[in-house]
C-alpha cells in the first residue's frame, strides 16, 4: 500500500515528506527500542515508533527505511525533522497507539517485518 | 596487494554527547555508498558501527573510528578511552546491560549493541581493560557478495 493510504488508515498528520505520499510500503516493524530496530529491521521497512527523539530518524537511515510513523501522538524534535529531510525520510504521526496502529496497518494487509521470509 | 589501502580515515566520537550520537556512523554510511560497496555489507557495516558508536557515547570519555578499507576487506576499529568492561562474556550476552534511564530513554541500553555487532560483522574482537577503555574489531570481507 502507499504510504498516502497509510496515512489514511491511521488518520495521521504529515510532519515531513508531504511530496514522498506515493512511496509504495510493503511491511512494517514497531518498537520503541532501537537496538530491537537494528536488529530486526530490513532496508525498506516502514517503521512504527513511539520514540520521538532523534535517535528514531538516525535508526532509520542507518538501516533504509521507507518511512516512520510516530504512534501516540509523538512528534519528532527539530533535530530528528532537520535530519528527515536531509535524508528524505517522510515523518507522519498518528493518534493511535502502538497496537492499534499495528492493528490497523495488519488487517489491511500490510504484513509485519518478521512475516517475511 | 590485498592490504593496500583504498580508503583510510578516521573519525572521533565524544562520550556523553547525545544530540550527536550516530552522526559518525551516518557519514560513514554515506562514505560506504559513495565508493560502491555492495548494498548489504553497506546495511551491515551500518548497524555494527552505530550501535558501537552509541556504546561510545553512553559509556566512554572519548572514542576514535578508523575506517579502513582493502580491495578484500572493510575493517572499523573503534578504541575508546573509559571505563572498560569487567566481564565480556556477560557483555556479550543478549539483554546484559549496565545502561542508564537516560539511555534507554534514547532507545539504546537493551543488552543488544555487542551481539548485535557480532551478528552483522564477518568477524568480530573485543578487547578491554577495566578502566582504561575497549578496542573493537569490525571486518567485513568484501572479496564475496550476498548475505554472510
Amino acid at each position: 500500500m502507499t504510504l498516502k493510504e497509510i496515512k489514511e488508515i491511521l488518520r495521521a498528520d504529515v510532519i515531513t515528506g508531504e511530496d514522498k505520499l506515493d512511496i509504495e510500503i510493503t511491511f512494517a516493524g514497531g518498537s520503541d527500542l532501537m537496538s530491537d530496530v537494528l536488529a530486526f529491521g530490513k532496508p525498506g521497512i516502514l517503521l512504527l515508533t513511539g520514540l520521538s527523539n532523534s535517535q528514531s530518524v538516525r535508526t532509520a537511515n542507518i538501516i533504509d527505511a521507507k518511512a516512520i510513523v510516530y504512534v501516540r501522538g509523538k512528534r519528532p524534535d527539530d533535530e530528528g525533522v532537520k535530519l528527515a529531510k536531509e535524508h528524505g525520510i517522510p515523518l507522519l504521526s498518528t493518534k493511535f497507539m502502538m497496537y492499534a496502529t499495528c492493528g490497523l496497518l495488519f488487517s489491511q494487509g500490510l504484513p509485519g517485518v518478521s512475516d517475511l521470509s | 596487494m590485498n592490504d593496500e589501502y583504498v580508503l583510510s580515515q578516521k573519525f572521533k566520537i565524544k562520550g556523553g554527547d547525545f544530540s550527536n550520537a550516530g552522526r559518525t556512523s551516518t557519514s560513514i554510511k554515506e562514505i560506504l555508498k559513495e565508493i560502491g560497496i555492495d548494498p548489504s555489507i553497506v546495511i551491515r557495516a551500518s548497524i555494527a558501527v552505530y550501535e558501537a558508536e552509541m556504546n561510545v557515547v553512553m559509556y566512554a570519555n572519548k572514542g576514535m573510528v578508523t575506517l579502513n578499507i582493502t580491495p578484500v576487506k572493510l575493517h572499523l576499529k573503534l578504541e575508546d578511552e573509559g571505563q572498560g568492561i569487567a566481564d565480556i562474556d556477560q557483555a556479550m550476552k543478549e539483554g546484559f546491560s549496565t545502561a542508564t534511564h537516560e539511555m534507554r530513554e534514547m532507545g539504546f541500553g537493551a543488552g543488544m549493541g555487542l551481539p548485535n555487532i557480532k551478528k552483522n560483522a564477518d568477524r568480530f574482537k573485543i578487547a578491554s581493560r577495566l578502566g582504561e577503555g575497549t578496542t573493537l574489531d569490525i571486518i567485513f570481507c568484501l572479496n564475496k557478495t550476498g548475505n554472510k
